[in-house]
């Protein structure tokens, strides 16, 4: 182990390594995108792009937390689907899901 | 609701209004949220001002709790390693989000894309999204969310940071739950028929596996690239 002395300054170096990396990421996309040629092709995996996101960081959630995060997530799309209001889907899902951990 | 506009991107105060009204679903859960990274920051003895810093230089809720979870009491490199690997990680799918903004945001100089980009959440990223797919092109609508939900956070960090231990558990009024929620009734506008949701499948059954078989933060990114490609593979039928 490389052993520095960061003095008091540990944290703030950390902090300022986490967000070089995260701006990088940021900013990073849309640079990378600036090389490649909007072809067919990658204007149909950009149009992939936000169900893609969703479905990959929603589906491990409702996998971890179980049958409250299920019906919550159910009850909110199924809101949206019928009323296309995003704030009562998402209070109706919240809603389901709290009373069934109240009920568990 | 906007009407179908010519795709010319631009800037008009009314879109600004309408794009943090927008945001207004998600704020409970993000105060909520805010509130219990701020707690998490005085518990492992951030000062006032590094945790300010870090709400405001990092901006990225999850990967700051993440980070915060394996903080330690004196930093070292290797600490320092392990920290900016889990904001890489964590924060992948920010490249993708930035990715999709490209077609949008290029008219724009570098300088006002790459500000914007700075306050790229999940959340105003969606909510942009559809109003780009429903016919709008003013980016007045990302700078409105996208601002509202800065300032809420900052204000939620610091709350948490000054209340500490006194936080209340979010569980129970389920506010934990409110991006899955938002995320999945965001489906629902982007549904284009059963075609153009293969990719979907492919990202969910990815996500799956590499949170079960790999663990960590590398599901987001590994199940997004995966349902990206399989879109790009799908023939266009509309």
């Amino acid at each position: 182990m490389i052993a520095i002395d960061f003095g008091s300054y540990g944290f703030v170096i950390a902090i300022l390594a986490m967000a070089a990396v995260t701006y990088a990421m940021r900013a990073g996309g849309f640079w990378l995108m600036s090389y490649v040629p909007l072809t067919p092709r990658v204007r149909r995996m950009l149009e992939a792009t936000p169900g893609a996101v969703i479905v990959a960081t929603v589906v491990p959630v409702v996998v971890r937390e179980g049958l409250p995060a299920l019906v919550a997530v159910l009850v909110g799309g199924g809101v949206m689907l019928l009323w296309r209001r995003d704030y009562l889907a998402v209070m109706a899902g919240l809603a389901a899901a709290a009373g069934l951990r109240a009920a568990m | 609701m906007p009407a179908i506009k010519s795709k010319t991107t631009q800037w008009s105060a009314d879109a600004f209004a309408l794009g943090a009204r927008a945001m207004l679903p998600l704020l409970p859960g993000m105060i909520a949220f805010g509130i219990a990274v701020g707690s998490a920051a005085a518990a492992k003895g951030l000062s006032l001002f590094e945790q300010f810093l870090m709400t405001v230089l990092v901006y990225a809720g999850l990967s700051q709790m993440v980070a915060l979870e394996i903080w330690p009491q004196q930093m070292t490199v290797g600490a320092i390693a392990a920290i900016v690997l889990v904001a890489a990680t964590v924060n992948a799918r920010l490249l993708l989000l930035s990715a999709a903004f490209r077609p949008w945001f290029s008219p724009l100089p570098a300088w006002q894309s790459y500000s914007l980009l700075y306050i790229l959440t999940d959340a105003s990223w969606i909510a942009s999204i559809r109003y780009r797919e429903e016919g709008g092109s003013d980016v007045g609508f990302y700078l409105g969310g996208g601002l509202l939900v800065f300032f809420v956070w900052m204000i939620s960090v610091t709350v948490g940071y000054l209340l500490g231990a006194l936080v209340p558990d979010p569980k129970p009024i389920a506010l934990d739950l409110v991006m899955p929620v938002y995320f999945a009734a965001m489906l629902v506008p982007l549904w284009r028929g059963a075609g153009r949701a293969i990719p979907w499948v492919v990202a969910g059954v990815v996500a799956l596996l590499v949170h079960h078989f790999v663990g960590g933060w590398w599901y987001v990114i590994a199940g997004s690239l995966a349902g990206i490609v399989a879109g790009g593979f799908i023939d266009d039928r509309d």
